[in-house]
């Protein structure tokens, strides 16, 4: 940490404190919970894109696929859903799978010709009508049990803590498939592969509604443990005691303390993957990683297997995502589907590693910080400043309405313009590499 | 077994709405194609260009329409459209010279542009909804029909009928004199073969003494012209939404990929490739099975593959497939 770097988290701590001390410290909590689960975000990316060179722009993907792992490891058991169908969905997304690494199989073992497509054509029409045939009715008996309330398989009921590694794996696991069949693109083409089947899962989440209900959403996840309920400590006397004691106001206080708490959570994670990744970025392994971006071919030359080590980063990277993903909906506490959108979950995320500065874990960070907090105050300040400007109107004219109006727009254009300029003035970043 | 109403039934709700579609989608990939041919990056912000020339077209279409000027049994947008091609060009243009020229200068790597381009898709996406706002907005005027469905079942005693929107009828004119005129312009003229030339090898253009400068303003000319036509034949032929033109952006990268980037063929084919799988895959097929099929077999069920909510999972289902079997895609495009 040389004292440019410190002095820049200092000021984006300062930003922090003034939205505290002049708006109210609610407000500059609930965003720094946000921007730490985006400074993880941004490392994940950082570590695909700044170790590797790889292009993900499937981010949104991997965050939406922590947030199902919330929803299937610590949701309740919902009654009578696995009786209802489970059996069935499972052994159905068997044979799915089952179809795919038998065409898989016999693509590479059959030589090339009509006998092989026909052979292929055969097992994936086949495959999927049996998946189809399996699969559906299982999946309408789970949907229809308590439908209003549920309809949805339910979790394991496991410690919400569980479910952040449970993310990491999922989007893991998710990032292996993906690798295996789409890292061997080059860069633009795995750029618009990644884009859409981050735009896949999402589909996939809003619409198999047994899965997580999908645009019907989840709410009441579970808090993870050290976290307490809002209304639990407005009840407890010791709490009412020590509030009074202090003259807080106990239902602003109890609110408070809570996002402390998960801020304390989160930053634990933060540290524990900033720490991770600067050990495994000073390895042996980091080294590699940065002579194949460098210079595939002459790392490739030097017998570093480049396939192994792009997929070993795409996956661990993912799964970075993927934890983060998790903990966002815990923080949220409800998975909703239909608020993934790319600009928000894929490019903005994208936006705080170039700014911080792509290659460097603490830049990552220093990004997600600034970035997120841009994110969230740009627009009341846009607001502010198109009411200044249209103080001098009068009321109900026409460009007045229109311009606070569109004020809220404002903020994608403010982003666009703070990335363009720092890709101009300060290209690799407020923090560079080393 | 009735197998002209299955066939009329196939034509009217799977054929002509993907045929739409896909010329839509073709002339967006021809845009982003050429971008990539030429100025070697994809273009994130197109799905927002192709929003902002139809914003465009839209409020000269207003005024037009306060004005009392239409054009007829045609969309008064129409005669709006090559007003909001130079606004469109002019503000590309502007990018151009503000943003991606000083990158061009220093030869930045591909990745780095796309970044660029993602900064000009913020800035273009909230240009577009600070001015028009976020809602839906329809913009087609004139006639309805070509072919009317009660018209045809009359005409031909069908008892499916037939239904040609005028919309799709344009979009189909629209573009296949687009792309003749696209495929003449890069095949016959001068500035046109220079392109081709820059595209396939930069240094050697140079070095024949191409001006590289007047090849990209060129070409941002076109990739404007195209993105507000496909822009807009969507939006007449559909409703116009700045969120769902960003979308766009998917199928219309897809379609370009799938053709393989660089490749103007490509992408017309690439375009048509996605929207007849998008269309096939979410369509109900029990209607046409019931007509084609004994009446003991004919299907309870929808017979539907996927629901329509899976179209962009589709489309890039199939870019995946294809990428798999051919790395550059169809018609083999460039890679940097």
């Amino acid at each position: 940490m040389t004292p440019r770097n410190l002095a820049l988290f200092a000021a984006v701590a300062l930003l922090f404190l003034i939205t505290g001390v002049f708006q109210s410290w609610n407000l500059a909590l609930s965003i720094l919970n946000m921007a730490i689960v985006s400074a993880i975000m941004a490392m994940g990316v950082n570590i695909q894109c700044g170790y590797a060179g790889l292009f993900n722009v499937g981010i949104m993907g991997f965050a939406a696929l922590g947030g199902l792992a919330v929803v299937l490891t610590s949701s309740q058991p919902v009654d009578g859903a696995w009786r209802a169908g489970g059996p069935g969905i499972v052994l159905g997304l068997l044979l799915g799978v089952a179809t795919i690494g038998i065409a898989v199989a016999l693509y590479r073992r059959m030589s090339m010709g009509p006998a092989r497509t026909a052979t292929l054509i055969a097992v994936l029409a086949g495959g999927f009508f049996l998946y189809r045939a399996v699969f559906d009715p299982a999946v309408v008996a789970v949907e229809a049990n308590s439908p209003e309330a549920f309809g949805n398989i339910g979790g394991f009921g496991l410690p919400a803590l569980i479910a952040w590694p449970m993310g990491g794996l999922l989007a893991a696991a998710a990032a292996w498939a993906i690798g295996k069949t789409a890292l061997g693109l080059r860069s633009d083409y795995l750029a618009i592969a990644t884009l859409g089947i981050a735009e896949i899962v999402i589909a996939v989440m809003k619409n198999e509604d047994w899965l997580a209900r999908g645009v019907k959403n989840i709410t009441q996840l579970p808090r993870p443990w050290p976290v307490p309920q809002e209304v639990d400590l407005q009840k407890s006397q010791p709490f009412l005691d020590w509030a009074g004691r202090w003259g807080f106001d106990p239902v602003l206080t109890s609110s408070i303390i809570v996002k402390l708490a998960y801020a304390g959570l989160f930053l634990t994670v933060l540290l524990i993957v900033v720490w991770l990744s600067e050990r495994a970025l000073q390895s042996p392994w980091g080294r590699t990683m940065r002579a194949i971006r460098d210079n595939e071919v002459s790392a490739e030359a030097m017998g570093k297997y480049v396939t192994g080590r792009h997929l070993q980063v795409f996956i661990l990277g993912s799964a970075v995502v993927g934890i983060a993903g998790a903990m966002m909906t815990t923080l949220d506490g409800q998975l909703t589907p239909g608020s993934y959108s790319p600009l928000r979950y894929t490019f903005l995320i994208w936006m705080m590693v170039i700014v911080g500065g792509s290659g460097n874990n603490w830049g990552a960070v220093l990004g997600g910080f600034l970035i997120y907090w841009l994110w969230i105050m740009v627009e009341p300040m846009g607001l502010w400043l198109i009411g200044a400007v249209t103080a001098g109107m009068a009321d109900g004219t026409w460009l007045k309405t229109h311009l606070q109006d569109g004020a809220a727009h404002m903020r994608l254009v403010t982003m666009g313009v703070i990335l363009l300029l720092v890709l101009r003035f300060s290209p690799k970043g407020l923090i560079p590499e080393k | 077994m009735d197998l002209l109403n299955a066939l009329v039934v196939f034509t009217n709700f799977v054929f002509i709405p993907a045929v739409a579609y896909g010329a839509q989608l073709a002339i967006g990939a021809l845009g982003v194609t050429l971008i990539y041919g030429i100025l070697r990056f994809s273009n994130f912000a197109h799905g927002d260009t192709m929003a902002f020339g139809t914003m465009i077209t839209i409020l000269f279409t207003w005024w037009f329409q306060a004005m009392g000027i239409s054009f007829g049994p045609l969309p008064t947008a129409l005669l709006a459209l090559p007003l909001a091609i130079v606004l469109t060009a002019l503000f590309v243009l502007g990018t151009d010279r503000l943003v991606y020229r000083f990158y061009r200068r220093q030869r930045a790597a591909t990745s780095i542009l796309v970044i660029v381009s993602l900064g000009v898709t913020f800035i273009m996406n909230g240009i577009t909804r600070f001015i028009i706002g976020t809602e839906e907005q329809n913009f087609a005027d004139g006639e309805r029909f070509v072919i009317s469905a009660a018209g045809f079942r009359a005409a031909t005693g069908l008892s499916e009928g037939l239904a040609i929107k005028s919309t799709q009828a344009i979009t189909l004119a629209t573009a296949v004199i687009v792309v003749a005129a696209l495929f003449w312009f890069l095949n016959r003229t001068r500035t046109g073969k220079s392109m081709r030339a820059f595209s396939d090898n930069e240094d050697l253009a140079l070095l024949s003494g191409i001006n590289p400068e007047r090849v990209v303003a060129v070409t941002w000319i076109i990739t404007a012209a195209l993105a507000t036509i496909a822009g807009v034949l969507y939006g007449l032929d559909k409703s116009f939404k700045p969120f769902t033109y960003f979308q766009l952006l998917l199928p219309i990268f897809a379609a370009a990929v799938v053709g393989g980037l660089g490749s103007p063929v490509g992408a017309i084919a690439g375009g048509f490739v996605i929207a007849f799988s998008e269309v096939m895959v979410t369509y109900a097929w029990k209607k046409v099975l019931g007509y084609l099929l004994p009446e003991s077999l004919a299907p309870e069920a929808l017979v539907q593959l996927l629901t329509t909510d899976y179209k962009f999972a589709v489309s890039f289902t199939i870019l995946i497939a294809v990428l798999l079997f051919r790395p550059t895609g169809l018609f083999r495009g460039k890679s940097v």
